[in-house]
């Protein structure tokens, strides 16, 4: 009765456990005991959320070790971190601290502009954004084990969410109504592995859980994301770029569990303070987009 | 008919309920005190067991779901178990039904989530089928006093379930596999 560790179950199962919660970004050990508090499910440890990396410009990398693992001895709830996309190294390094998720993310300046990660070979579970089917299941059968659509992060426009989203599950319904013979075709044109586009037809979703992020704000914007069909939300800067983080904070935990309660969700949007500056999407130079990373 | 609750408020609920489904029981998703309203059993899943505590006490659940307790099965699978337990050792609601202590975490993070074959008697085929049983980020029951016994131990001695009447706490997650024998065994004891 030998004990198998880092196999595909356990590392799309710890996922399966953040299923309708919220993740939040945290820059300090005092922020993730508020989002801990809050009842968040999980924390993205991080030395500047994404409005920041937008506001400061400049090559954003994996954070300080130092920090991580202050935060990790401040909380009782899964800790995630950020590599740049096709940075294995940092990855080697997030894995030796052991932190539970690994997030390869294009809100860090890419390491790699041809390929990602070869995520089998971690220990470590990995998240990955897209912004389309394609896009997910080719993260997929590199290994990651959770999904994310991308969004447009450190924005606070929940536009580029809902199109990703929209995208994926609008793709996923098109290939259940598609004859067999049209699934390799299918395959070629999104570039995805035909296996995966095989599974993800016979099961009617994404293969791995699957969590919206870039630019959720607010408590309705997370009800909007559940009931277009996402198993969670991130929340990065949405929060501790508000007037009252905690309080904020709070009411998305409570949104994302009652997001088809209209009445609920009324209660938990009444005075939360300022939201976070937004900025428009439609309004950012296509140079600075964060999305658009990612191969 | 049986009709089995499922604690929604967050976590892997919709694991459970496919499973219920795919044993012909029905089920209902439990979010608010009156959803409890006619079922014959409730399973808390597996998820944040701080969030789900914190979410059942600010939507009035905590004093409905003891009484439920008292009069009608619930199942925890490992936030659940949590959940169902009088003793975590640090402060986060809990229901304070079963007479077991639980330390949240306690084989390691997730590097050190596993999968192992289990021999468990009590099961249908127990005996000769062994059961693969899957542990996340795990709890393990510390100790078991007062009306709870021990269900099941891993080879190295952690206890890893509890019952105490009708209530059933175990650290690792049945509504992972395709392994439906422990979810039939928890709608029979609805039905004890």
């Amino acid at each position: 009765m030998e004990q198998q560790v880092a196999t595909e179950k356990v590392k799309r199962g710890l996922a399966q456990m953040l299923k309708g919660g919220v993740i939040m970004d945290v820059v300090t050990p005092e922020h993730a005991k508020i989002a801990e508090d809050a009842g968040a499910v999980a924390v993205m440890a991080l030395e500047r959320v994404p409005a920041d990396i937008r506001a400061d410009g400049g090559v954003a990398r994996m954070s300080d070790p130092e920090l991580i693992i202050k935060i990790m001895e401040t909380v009782s709830i899964p800790v995630m971190a950020k590599v740049r996309i096709g940075h294995f190294v940092e990855a080697q390094i997030l894995e030796s601290l052991g932190v539970d998720y690994i997030d390869e993310s294009e809100v860090l300046t890419p390491a790699d502009e041809e390929y990602h990660i070869n995520k089998h070979d971690f220990k470590i579970p990995f998240v990955c954004g897209c912004r389309n089917l394609g896009e997910a299941l080719r993260r997929i059968g590199e290994g990651a084990a959770m999904i994310r659509t991308k969004g447009e992060a450190g924005t606070g426009d929940v536009v580029e969410a809902v199109r990703h989203a929209r995208t994926v599950m609008g793709e996923i319904r098109r290939l259940q109504n598609m004859p067999e013979e049209e699934l390799m075709s299918f395959a070629k044109e999104i570039g995805a592995p035909y296996n995966l586009v095989k599974e993800t037809r016979e099961l009617g979703r994404l293969p791995v859980v699957n969590f919206a992020a870039g630019g959720i704000a607010t408590p309705a914007d997370a009800g909007l994301m559940m009931q277009l069909g996402v198993d969670g939300v991130f929340v990065g800067s949405g929060i501790f770029k508000s007037g009252d983080p905690a309080k904020r904070a709070r009411a998305i935990v409570k949104a994302t569990t009652h997001y088809n309660d209209p009445a609920i969700l009324a209660e938990v949007s009444r005075n939360l303070g300022e939201p976070m500056v937004g900025r428009q999407v439609t309004d950012i130079p296509e140079s600075e987009l964060i999305a658009s990373r990612g191969w | 008919m049986i009709n089995i609750g499922v604690l929604a408020l967050q976590g892997d609920f919709h694991e459970h309920t496919k499973v219920l489904q795919s044993i012909g029981v029905s089920s209902r998703l439990v979010k608010l005190p009156r959803d409890l309203a006619g079922l014959d059993g409730l399973i808390i899943p597996g998820g944040e067991s701080t969030t789900i505590g914190k979410l059942a006490e600010d939507y009035d659940l905590i004093e409905p779901l003891r009484q439920f307790g008292q009069q009608h099965a619930i199942w925890g699978t490992c936030a659940g178990a949590i959940f169902l337990s009088k003793d975590v050792k640090r402060d986060q609601p809990l229901l304070r039904l079963m007479d077991i202590e639980v330390q949240r975490n306690a084989f390691g993070r997730q590097v050190d989530s596993f999968e192992i074959d289990l021999q468990v008697p009590f099961l249908e085929n127990g005996e000769s089928q062994p059961y693969h049983a899957v542990f996340i980020r795990a709890p393990m029951i510390k100790s078991v006093y007062g009306k709870a016994e021990i269900l099941l131990k891993l080879p190295d001695g952690a206890i890893v379930a509890a019952k105490q009447g009708r209530l059933l706490a175990t650290s690792f997650h049945p509504e992972l596999t395709e392994d439906d024998r422990f979810h039939r065994y928890f709608v029979e004891l609805t039905q004890s």
